[in-house]
C-alpha cells in the first residue's frame, strides 16, 4: 500500500447505520458519519451545543485537565457571533499580499533546508518547524519566538492518550499567561495586545477570555497543520506525476488544497453535547450525552463525492467539511490554506522528487474504528 | 462582454465585466464586499452566496442538488439564492443583478 494512503474505516457503518459508537473516559460518544447529518447537526446548535463544560466537546475529553473555556469554540450563538466578529478580520490577514510574501520566504527556507540535508524526519524537521514559524505571522510576533514552540515538540497539545497529561497542557497555559502579562505591561501590535484592547458589547475582553482565544489558536492550529503538511509530503512522494501536473497547471492549486484537506481530514471529528432527547439516523440519543461530527467520515460519503477514496487534484464539486461547517467553521482556514498553497507552489518550483525511507503510521483508535490520520515518524530525502 | 451588477449589503452597486471564469472570481476581481470565496469555488464554504434578482433567475438557473444542500443551512437563504462560484461568466448571464445578503 502506498505510504500516503489514508483508508476510510467508516464506510460500512456510515452506509449501514449512519453512526458509530465509542467510549471515552466513561462519557461515550455517538459518532455521526454521513455528510448530511454532520452538516445539519453542526448547524443546529440549540440541540447540539458547543457550550458545555469546558473540554467536554473535545474527544478525548479534556474536562479533567482544563477549566478555561476556549473562545469562540466553546460558545454557542448568539454570543458566539460577537466573539467571531471580534476576531474575524484578524484571521483573514493571510489574504493580504504582504502576509503572503512573508509566508513564502518561510516556506522557501524550510524547503531549502530539506533539500540541503541528506535526509530529514518530516514531522519534526519540516512540518513542526514550518507550522511554528508560520504561526508567528498569524500572531504578529517576532520569528525567533517560534524556537520556543518548536522546542515543545509535537506532544504538548496532543489530544491522544498521553495528551490527557495535565503537566504537558500546563506548559502551554503557563506560557500564555506570561505572554498576556507581558502584553499588558507593554502593549504592541501582536495578537495578545490586539485582543486585550478589543471590546465586546461595550466592555473590554477579560484576561480569561483572551487566554481562551489564545489557547485555541495554539491548540487548534498545531496538530491539524502538522498532519496536513506531513501528509502532503507523503502524497507527493507517492505521486511525482501530480507534482509535474501542478507545475504545468498552477491554476488548479486552490482546488488541490481543498481536495487534500478533504482526503486528509486532519481533524477527524469534534464533539457536541446533546441538550434534549433526540433522534439521529433513527437512533435515539439522550440529553446530556455526546455526539461527534465526524468530518473524516463525511468527507468520504459516496452519496456526495464521486470516487471518494481517490485524490482528484482538480475536483470541481467538493463540498467537504474538513474545516468544519456552519457557525464554528475553522477560523484558521485562511492561514492553513495559504500555507498549503505556498508549500505546493514551492515544491513544484524547487523539488523534483521526495523519497520516503522510513515511516510509522499514527492511527487513532475510536471505539472499533481505527483511523490513520498521519504519521508518528516519516523520514524522507528531498531532491 | 457580459456585464453583471453586484449590490453589496450596504447598497453599493458595482458593475463588473468579464469573459470567463466563475461569477465568484469576477466578484473578487472587483472587490465586491461580502464575497470572500474562501474555498476557491468548489462549493464547500458558502462565502459566495448571492440573491439573484427574481427577473434574472431564468438566466442563472437554479442551484444543483449539492449546491442546494449547502444553501439550505444558510440563514439568509431565499428562493433565488445561488452560490455564485457555481455560475459561469458567459453571455447567458449578461445583465443579471446579484445582491449580497447582509
Ligand atoms: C489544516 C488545518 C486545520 C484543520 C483541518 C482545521 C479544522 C477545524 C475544524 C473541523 C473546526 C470546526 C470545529 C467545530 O465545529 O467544533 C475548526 C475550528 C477552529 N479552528 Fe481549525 N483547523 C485547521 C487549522 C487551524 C489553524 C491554523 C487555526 C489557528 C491558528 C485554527 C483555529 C480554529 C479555531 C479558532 C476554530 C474555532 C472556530 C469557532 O468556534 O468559531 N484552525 N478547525
Ligand atoms: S466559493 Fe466556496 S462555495 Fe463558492
Amino acid at each position: 500500500m502506498k505510504v500516503s494512503k489514508l483508508p476510510d474505516p467508516f464506510k460500512s457503518a456510515r452506509e449501514d447505520k449512519g453512526y458509530g459508537e465509542m467510549d471515552d473516559q466513561n462519557d461515550p460518544v455517538t459518532m455521526l458519519l454521513r455528510l448530511k447529518d454532520v452538516r445539519k447537526s453542526a448547524h443546529k446548535y440549540q440541540t447540539f451545543t458547543s457550550e458545555a463544560k469546558p473540554g467536554r466537546i473535545v474527544v478525548p475529553s479534556e474536562v479533567a485537565i482544563r477549566d478555561v473555556r476556549q473562545i469562540p469554540f466553546e460558545v454557542d450563538p448568539p454570543m458566539h457571533r460577537d466573539y467571531r466578529t471580534l476576531v474575524e478580520d484578524w484571521f483573514r490577514r493571510p489574504n493580504a499580499p504582504d502576509y503572503q510574501a512573508k509566508l513564502s520566504v518561510l516556506v522557501e527556507e524550510v524547503v531549502a533546508l530539506a533539500l540541503s540535508a541528506d535526509k530529514i524526519e518530516v514531522i519534526n524537521e519540516f512540518s513542526l518547524r514550518l507550522q511554528s514559524r508560520a504561526l508567528t505571522l498569524l500572531l504578529n510576533v517576532p520569528l525567533e519566538i517560534s524556537k520556543t514552540w518548536i522546542d515543545w515538540g509535537t506532544h504538548v497539545f496532543r489530544s491522544e492518550g498521553e495528551a490527557l497529561d495535565g503537566n504537558k497542557a500546563a506548559i502551554l497555559y503557563d506560557y500564555i499567561d506570561k505572554e498576556i502579562d507581558k502584553a499588558i505591561a507593554n502593549p504592541g501590535e501582536d495578537m495578545y495586545s490586539v485582543l486585550l484592547a478589543s471590546e465586546i458589547n461595550g466592555r473590554k475582553l477579560t484576561k480569561e477570555e483572551v487566554k481562551g482565544v489564545m489557547i485555541l489558536t495554539f491548540a487548534g492550529g498545531r496538530d491539524t497543520v502538522i498532519n496536513a503538511l506531513t501528509n502532503t509530503i507523503a502524497y507527493f512522494s507517492d505521486h511525482p506525476e501530480s507534482l509535474i501536473r501542478l507545475r504545468r497547471e498552477p491554476e488548479i492549486i486552490d482546488k488541490t488544497v481543498e481536495e487534500l484537506i478533504r482526503y486528509f481530514s486532519p481533524l477527524t471529528h469534534m464533539g457536541r453535547v446533546v441538550t434534549e432527547d433526540t433522534v439521529v439516523c433513527e437512533h435515539a440519543v439522550k440529553a446530556d450525552t455526546r455526539v461527534s461530527l465526524c468530518w473524516a467520515s463525511a468527507n468520504r460519503d459516496a452519496a456526495v463525492f464521486e470516487r471518494p477514496n481517490e485524490v482528484i487534484l482538480d475536483r470541481k464539486m467538493n463540498p467537504h467539511v474538513g474545516f468544519g461547517f456552519s457557525h464554528h467553521n475553522c477560523l484558521g482556514a485562511t492561514h492553513a490554506r495559504q500555507i498549503l498553497k505556498t508549500l505546493i507552489r514551492t515544491l513544484t518550483e524547487k523539488v523534483s522528487s521526495i523519497e520516503i525511507l522510513e515511516s510509522e503510521d499514527n492511527i487513532e483508535e475510536l471505539g472499533h474504528f481505527k483511523r490513520k490520520v498521519g504519521f508518528h515518524k516519516l523520514v524522507a530525502v528531498f531532491s | 462582454m457580459p456585464k453583471i451588477t453586484f449590490i453589496t449589503a450596504t447598497g453599493e452597486s458595482i458593475i463588473a465585466e468579464g469573459t470567463s471564469g466563475s461569477v465568484m472570481e469576477l466578484a473578487k476581481q472587483y472587490n465586491v464586499s461580502g464575497i470572500d470565496g474562501d474555498c476557491g469555488g468548489v462549493c464547500s464554504c458558502a462565502t459566495c452566496h448571492v440573491h439573484v434578482a427574481p427577473a434574472d433567475f431564468n438566466k442563472t438557473g437554479a442551484a444543483s442538488e449539492i449546491e442546494a444542500d449547502m444553501l439550505e443551512l444558510d440563514d439568509n437563504v431565499i428562493k433565488f439564492s445561488r452560490l455564485c462560484c457555481q455560475i459561469e461568466v458567459s453571455d447567458a448571464v449578461d445583465g443579471v443583478t446579484l445582491t449580497v445578503p447582509g
